[in-house]
C-alpha cells in the first residue's frame, strides 16, 4: 500500500471507524490505533467546549455534547489550525434546534467575538485627522474586526448574563429585530444589540463605504433633519467606539 | 543545500496562557521560551503583541504542530506562507515542527499521526521539508514523535530514518527525550540504540515532558511532570550529545511556573553533572 492510500485509511479509521482500514493500518489489532481516534474525537471536542463555553452553560453538559458529537462525524476539520474548528458549529446548531434562534444567535456571538480577538490590528482615528475630513467626499472604513448579523432574539442579554455569572433571562424574541455588532477595540472585544437602522447601515456601508450614500439612505427613512441627525450621531459613535477605524476622501487624501 | 542552525546551549519553557503574566511582569530565569507556532499565525491582536513583547525580553523558538510534514500531499502554501511571516518578524532561535503526519486532501486530523519508516516516506519527507525549508528561507528541526503503532511494513529504524532525513535535506533535529522513551515502551525497542543511532551532530534542541501509563500503552500527555527514567534518560542523552538546548514542555495540567523551573534546574544540574563528568574523563 502506498503512503497515500495508507493515509486514507487512517482518515477512514479516525472520521467513520472503518475496520476494513483498521484491519490494513494494524492487521494485529494493537490498542495504538483506539488511541488515536479516542484523541482525536476528545481534542475536537475540547476545541468546541473551548470555543463555546456559554453555549455549553446555556445548553447544559448533555446537549452540548451531543451537538458537538454530531458536528464531528458531520463535518471533520480542514483547516491548518485547529482554533478555526468552530467555525460552523453555529450550521451544526441550527442543524439540531432549528427552532431555537437564541442558540444560533448566541453561539454566532462567541464565535465572533473569537474571530474578532485575533483580526487584523486597525488604528483609532484622533480628532485633529478628523478635523481636515471633505465629508462630502468621505469615505468610511470600517474595523477589520467587525462582525454584525441580524438579531431577532435576546441572545445578546443571555450572553451578557452568563459572562457575568448572572442568571440569564429567558430565551425571547425581540419586538422588532434588530442587528448584533461584534468587534475589537485596541485588545479588549466589544458585544452591542443595535436598531435595525443601524443595522441597514452598516450593511449599506460594506456594499458603498462613501459617507454621503449613508447620509441619503438615512435621510430616505427617517427624514432631512432627522436622518441628517442620525447620520452625525452614527459617525460619532462608530468613531468613538472603534468601528470605523480610518477615513479617506476621494482625491486620494488617506487617514488611517 | 540547507545546514542545521547554528547551536544555542540553554534551558527554556514553553510560553503558555497560564504564564503570560509571569513573562510580562518579571524576570523569569530562562535562557529561551518556545511557543505554539499556529497560536501567533493569526492577522493581530493580543497573542501576539504578548509575543512581541516577551520577544524583546527573551530568544524565541517557534514550534509547530500542523506542518505535517509527512502528508504525501505535500504542504500547505497559506501555511508556509504565514509561518515565514511570523519568523520573519520573530527572528527565531529555531523553526520546529514534528516528524508525522495530519492531513490528507482536505482533512486535517490535528493529531501527529505516525508515518512507517520506508524508503517512499523518506523520499517524500525529504522533498516535503526542501520545500519547508526554501519557503521559509531557514533551516528546521524536526522532531521525533511518540507513537502508538507499529507497522509490518516500516524497514528502517526510526534513528535511522531521522539521519538520512537530515543528512539528506540539511534539517536539524528536535530530540524529545519523552517521545523516545514511550515509543521505546509501546514497541518494544532500545532506548539507548536510538540515542546512540541518531546524529549528534545534528541535534540543536531537547524537550523533556510528561506521559500518561494505561494498562498496555504509554501515552504522551504533556501533562505530567517528567517521571524518572525519563530524566535518566536525559542524562544519558546528554552524555552523548554537544551544546543544544533544553525545554520543559507542559501543555495540560499547567502547574505554576515555579513548579517548572525546578524542572529545569533539574534538567541545568543534569547537565552540569555530564560535563564534570566529561571533564573529569
Amino acid at each position: 500500500m502506498n503512503l497515500a492510500d495508507w493515509q486514507a485509511d487512517f482518515r477512514a479509521w479516525l472520521t467513520l471507524a472503518s475496520h476494513e482500514a483498521s484491519q490494513r493500518l494494524d492487521p494485529r489489532g494493537s490498542t495504538g490505533l483506539a488511541v488515536y481516534q479516542n484523541n482525536y474525537r476528545a481534542q475536537l471536542v475540547g476545541v468546541l467546549e473551548a470555543s463555546y463555553p456559554l453555549v455549553h452553560t446555556w445548553l447544559g453538559a448533555e446537549l452540548f455534547r451531543h451537538a458537538a458529537i454530531a458536528h464531528i462525524d458531520n463535518r471533520p476539520p480542514r483547516s491548518w489550525t485547529l482554533d478555526a474548528y468552530g467555525a460552523d458549529f453555529e450550521r451544526t446548531l441550527h442543524d439540531l434546534l432549528p427552532a431555537n434562534p437564541d442558540v444560533h444567535e448566541l453561539a454566532w456571538i462567541e464565535w465572533s467575538l473569537s474571530e474578532a480577538f485575533v483580526s487584523t490590528d486597525s488604528p483609532t482615528l484622533t480628532q485633529e485627522q478628523l478635523a481636515e475630513i471633505d465629508w462630502d467626499h468621505a469615505r468610511l472604513e470600517l474595523a477589520p474586526s467587525l462582525r454584525q448579523r441580524r438579531a431577532t432574539t435576546n441572545a445578546e442579554a443571555i450572553w451578557s448574563a452568563l459572562y457575568d455569572g448572572s442568571p440569564p433571562p429567558e430565551a425571547a424574541m425581540l419586538d422588532v429585530a434588530g442587528g448584533i455588532i461584534v468587534w475589537r477595540r485596541d485588545f479588549t472585544c466589544e458585544l452591542k444589540q443595535i436598531d435595525a437602522i443601524e443595522f441597514a447601515a452598516l450593511n449599506l456601508l460594506r456594499d458603498d463605504d462613501r459617507f454621503h450614500v449613508l447620509c441619503d439612505f438615512l435621510v430616505e427613512h427617517l427624514g432631512e433633519e432627522a436622518g441628517v441627525s442620525r447620520a452625525g450621531e452614527l459617525l460619532a459613535h462608530w468613531i468613538g467606539a472603534g468601528i470605523v477605524t480610518g477615513v479617506r476622501v476621494s482625491s486620494g487624501l488617506e487617514y488611517a | 543545500m540547507f545546514r542545521p542552525p547554528s547551536t544555542f546551549a540553554g534551558f527554556g519553557l514553553g510560553l503558555r496562557k497560564e504564564h503570560y503574566r509571569d513573562f510580562l511582569d518579571t524576570d523569569v530565569p530562562v535562557d529561551f521560551v518556545e511557543v505554539i507556532s499556529e497560536n501567533f499565525m493569526v492577522d493581530g491582536g493580543q497573542p501576539r503583541h504578548i509575543l512581541r513583547q516577551v520577544r524583546e525580553r527573551h530568544p524565541v523558538a517557534l514550534h509547530g504542530v500542523s506542518m505535517s510534514i509527512g502528508s504525501a500531499d505535500g504542504l500547505q502554501r497559506d501555511y508556509l506562507r504565514r509561518l515565514r511571516a511570523l519568523a520573519d518578524e520573530i527572528q527565531p532561535l529555531f523553526v520546529s515542527d514534528h516528524l508525522s503526519w495530519s492531513r490528507t486532501g482536505r482533512f486535517n486530523s490535528h493529531d501527529l499521526l505516525p508515518l512507517p519508516y520506508t524508503e517512499e516516506a523518506l523520499d517524500l519527507v525529504c522533498r516535503n521539508i526542501d520545500m519547508a525549508q526554501d519557503a521559509l528561507g531557514r533551516a528546521m528541526l524536526f522532531e521525533n514523535p511518540s507513537s502508538y503503532i507499529s507497522f509490518v511494513d516500516s524497514p528502517m529504524t526510526e534513528w535511522d530514518f531521522l539521519d538520512a532525513m537530515s543528512r539528506r535535506t540539511g534539517c536539524g533535529l528536535l530530540l524529545d527525550i519523552n517521545n523516545i522513551y514511550v515509543s521505546a515502551r509501546n514497541h518494544g525497542f532500545d532506548a539507548q540504540a536510538f540515542l546512540r543511532g541518531i546524529p549528534a551532530d545534528r541535534v540543536r534542541q531537547v524537550h523533556l515532558a510528561g506521559h500518561a501509563e494505561t494498562a498496555d500503552i504509554l501515552i504522551d500527555t504533556h501533562d505530567q511532570p517528567v517521571c524518572s527514567d525519563v530524566w535518566s534518560l536525559y542524562a544519558q542523552a546528554m552524555s552523548l550529545l554537544g551544546p543544544v538546548t533544553t525545554m520543559i514542555e507542559r501543555d495540560d495540567a499547567i502547574p505554576p511556573l515555579a513548579d517548572l523551573l525546578g524542572e529545569l534546574a533539574t534538567a541545568r544540574d543534569i547537565v552540569r553533572r555530564q560535563e564534570s563528568l566529561r571533564e573529569a574523563a
